[in-house]
């Protein structure tokens, strides 16, 4: 175990020097990351707390539908950790820096798979743990666990962990030995990114709220038999929900329990003699170059026509970074996402029970298109954050060239802003379209949701480029990580502010419309309304040129 | 060509280049050399204009990096030690990028680039992802890439790191000529025998400060040293010749 400790050891240190440099740059920076986790913890208790209360209350059913939910929840967690796993595995057992160090000393074979298995774990099951502890709190509280739940979810949820730990690093494994490790990556983060993207879109089309609603079953045997009927008896999700719900309101049965533990120690038996067979093939093939040919005049005769008259510098740096995003399967394949989420999004509009074949009422109808707006904006600023907010971060380790040619930092910055601006823009103009479409929503507000929209997203935009730019994570390569430094989260509860402002302010204009129609009144523009639509132009104005004043001038003083 | 007055550049309480003044004339090849750690990279740096300087000056060919950025870094070409490149683009996407850079366009750049890469041999990878070429080729797009826009001024730190002989050999020809036809080189360099055959003037710096200056005729003088190499004479001024414990570490204990 000695060599295995070595070995994690280099990790722990730099673990301990980041947390040290975290606390070092300022306890604000520790309160706000804490203050913004505990808010998210208490609200998802929170919601869960008044659900298990009010399942508590319901007889006979209640307990059954609150292991339905556990169940589902676990579920989810472990087809988002097996593909996390996946991925994660890649990385750490594959492309990971320390690799040729470890494979040219005498270390022993399991001591490198477990040590790497423990990175791939702790690196994909983080966050998914954190999550998981408001959940199991809420249960535990609401059936009284006792203060001895809190230890028995952890014993229960451990192997929940490991099991898909293993199972992602070892078709990983299987997949490296088949395709050379570049290729294995595409190709995984395609099909991972597809396949969350499948499983979120299924979750949300079956609409499991329904289960709460017995009303629509034929009977109530059919609706106690779908809830009594386990989602798979081999699933570990399902061992971990009988456990916890018989320690809860039993009976409590030790075999889920033992079953979880020794599938976990099988798998990781399974999975190391698996490593000692394929991992000496599959490491030598990683270390193969993909031949990589590409066809780039494509681009030039798609967009020379468009950027033609744009200055040079301009358009080869705007050139440059649509090339970059579509060669990047880390960064594309996050498009399917996105689409998976504007559908959710617009089939959730549509699912609104607001069209139930009585008189569709205005009011609330010009309200939800109006309170559209703020979640439109929520969904552009995590868009933005994930693409837009990265963009100067990824110059970092080339700003040797762009620093030392006579390159105006104003072109580096207003190519970010128009390739990063223009896709949102779209996005913004179809999700408020097509809502204010499928919610019949009135001319005015038609009028008034795009205008904003647009005011909205040239701010968010902008916002992502100087935040990301005041923020930069010149070290990290992943473009995904970078939008969850302290940064992006400074970025998104800026935004959130920004949405506030937006729509108390908007309220006011809206307001007159809905009194003026409301009273039959002919709608017009009163100096109350030019305040408000001039309040908005003016704070999303400001939103827009400060930020991009701001970057610029810290992207001035970047030093390399 | 290249004029630094007072420059001086300081992190924290480190200084790490301290009033250095410097004047590279038009036409010579310059080898700027020191032991590690001694500020040779973040001088350089300075003057490609990536680092801000602390205090002092950087002229390049009459224009300051600092006041006047953009006409001074148009006459520059900078190589840089570690070959970091955009792993996504070609070989040849990169040099039409960096030529962009540079505001040059259209058929000439086009012309350049494929003469670039057929003289580093590269234009069979000219189509291929940089991500897949081994380090002595990025380096070699590296040198590519700073001699696209034909510049005036050369400002090079660690070239030979990752060539092998062949483009070794073809990078001093190339530095060689650019210096004939009035280009200017700023090279630093460990490779002391490279330096001692090509240079025209030396500068050794160790902790910030220039240490001693000139031609190799006038290091020797200035150090009073009789015919000595530029080895011997580089240890004797930054004291490390340390050669007397080797022994004892290579042996077993």
């Amino acid at each position: 175990m000695r060599g295995l400790a070595l070995i994690l050891r280099p990790k722990l240190l730099t673990l301990r020097t980041r947390l040290r440099q975290e606390r070092g740059g300022g306890g604000g920076k520790v309160m706000i990351v804490a203050g913004v986790g505990l808010i998210f913890w208490l609200a998802v208790f929170g919601v869960l707390y008044r659900v298990l209360r009010y399942f508590r209350g319901v007889e006979d059913i209640g307990p059954l539908l609150a292991s339905k939910l556990l169940g589902l929840a676990l579920l989810s967690f472990l087809s988002i950790l097996l593909l996390s796993n996946v991925i994660t595995a890649l990385s750490s057992f594959f492309l990971a820096k320390d690799l040729d160090l470890l494979q040219s000393t005498p270390v022993d074979w399991l001591h490198v798979y477990l040590a790497k298995l423990g990175e791939t774990l702790v690196h994909s099951s983080w966050m998914v743990a954190l999550m998981a502890v408001p959940i199991f709190t809420a249960y535990g509280v609401i059936y009284d666990g006792g203060w001895a739940f809190g230890w028995f979810a952890l014993v229960v949820f451990l192997p929940l962990l490991v099991i898909p730990a293993v199972i992602g690093s070892a078709v990983t494994l299987i997949l490296v030995n088949v395709f050379p490790a570049r290729r294995a990556r595409d190709l995984l983060s395609v099909i991972a990114i597809g396949a969350a993207g499948g499983v979120v879109l299924l979750f949300r089309i079956i609409r499991p709220e329904q289960l709460a609603r017995p009303e629509g079953f034929n009977n109530l045997l059919d609706f106690l038999t779908v809830l009594r009927t386990p989602t798979s008896p081999f699933l570990p999700s399902e061992w971990a929900t009988q456990a916890v719900m018989g320690w809860l309101v039993g009976p409590f049965d030790g075999l889920p329990l033992a079953l979880l533990w020794s599938t976990a120690a099988a798998t990781v038996v399974l999975g190391a003699a698996l490593h000692d067979r394929l991992y000496p093939s599959g490491f030598t093939r990683s270390q193969e170059a993909a031949e990589r040919f590409v066809k780039g005049w494509i681009w030039h005769v798609l967009l020379d026509p468009i950027l033609g008259r744009l200055e040079v510098a301009r358009r080869e740096f705007v050139i440059k970074d649509i090339k970059l995003f579509f060669r990047d399967t880390t960064q594309w394949s996050q498009l399917i996402l996105l689409g998976v989420l504007v559908v959710i999004y617009l089939f959730n509009i549509k699912a609104l029970p607001l069209f139930t074949g009585e008189r569709v009422p205005f009011f609330l109808v010009t309200v939800v298109s109006f309170l559209n707006l703020g979640l439109a904006g929520f969904v552009l600023s995590s868009i933005a954050a994930r693409f837009i907010f990265p963009a100067i971060s990824l110059e970092g380790r080339q700003m040797w060239l762009l620093r030392s040619s006579p390159l105006d930092l104003r072109a580096l910055l207003w190519s970010k802003y128009c390739t990063g601006t223009v896709p949102l823009l779209v996005l913004a103009l179809v999700i408020t379209v097509f809502t204010n479409v499928l919610l019949r929503a009135s001319g005015f507000m038609m009028a008034v949701g795009i205008g904003t929209i647009v005011l909205l997203t040239l701010a968010i935009s902008a916002m992502a480029l100087g935040f990301g730019a005041l923020y930069p994570q010149f070290e990290t390569e992943n473009a995904a990580q970078i939008p969850t430094s302290f940064g992006g989260l400074v970025f998104m509860m800026s935004t959130i502010a920004l949405l506030a402002g937006v729509i108390v302010i908007e309220a006011i204009p809206v307001y007159g419309y809905l009194r003026a129609t409301f009273f039959g009144q002919p709608v017009r523009l009163t100096p109350a309304m030019l305040l408000g639509f001039g309040g908005v132009v003016t704070l999303c104005a400001a939103a827009t040129v400060i930020p991009l004043r701001v970057g610029l001038k810290k992207m001035e003083s970047f030093e390399f | 060509m290249i004029r630094l007055e007072g420059l001086t550049k300081v992190y924290g309480t480190f200084v790490a280049v301290d009033h250095i003044d410097l004047e590279v004339p038009r036409g010579q090849l310059f080898g700027f050399l020191g032991p590690n750690g001694a500020g040779k990279t973040t001088t350089l740096r300075m003057i490609a204009g990536i680092l801000r300087p602390t205090a002092g000056r950087v002229w390049i060919g009459g224009d300051d990096i600092v006041t006047n950025p953009m006409a001074a870094k148009a006459r520059l070409g900078f190589i840089p030690d570690r070959p970091f490149v955009y792993e996504k683009l070609t070989g040849g996407e990169f040099l039409r990028f960096v030529a962009g850079l540079y505001g040059q366009d259209g058929a000439s750049v086009e012309k350049r680039i494929d003469e670039l890469l057929d003289l580093f041999e590269l234009a069979v990878w000219k189509d291929e992802l940089v991500e897949s070429y081994s380090h002595g080729m990025r380096q070699k797009l590296i040198i590519s890439s700073a001699l696209i826009h034909r510049p005036e001024v050369i400002v090079v730190d660690e070239p030979m790191v990752g060539l092998d002989p062949k483009a070794a050999r073809l990078l001093k020809d190339i530095f060689r000529h650019f210096v004939e036809r009035g280009g200017t080189v700023l090279m630093s360099t460990h490779t002391l025998e490279i330096t001692e055959a090509m240079c025209d003037l030396i500068a050794i710096i160790q902790h910030g400060k220039i240490v001693a200056r000139g031609t190799m005729e006038e290091l020797r003088q200035q150090t009073e040293s009789g015919d000595v190499s530029l080895e011997d004479l580089f240890l004797r001024l930054t004291g490390g010749a340390a050669a007397r414990e080797l022994a004892k570490i290579l042996e077993g204990p």
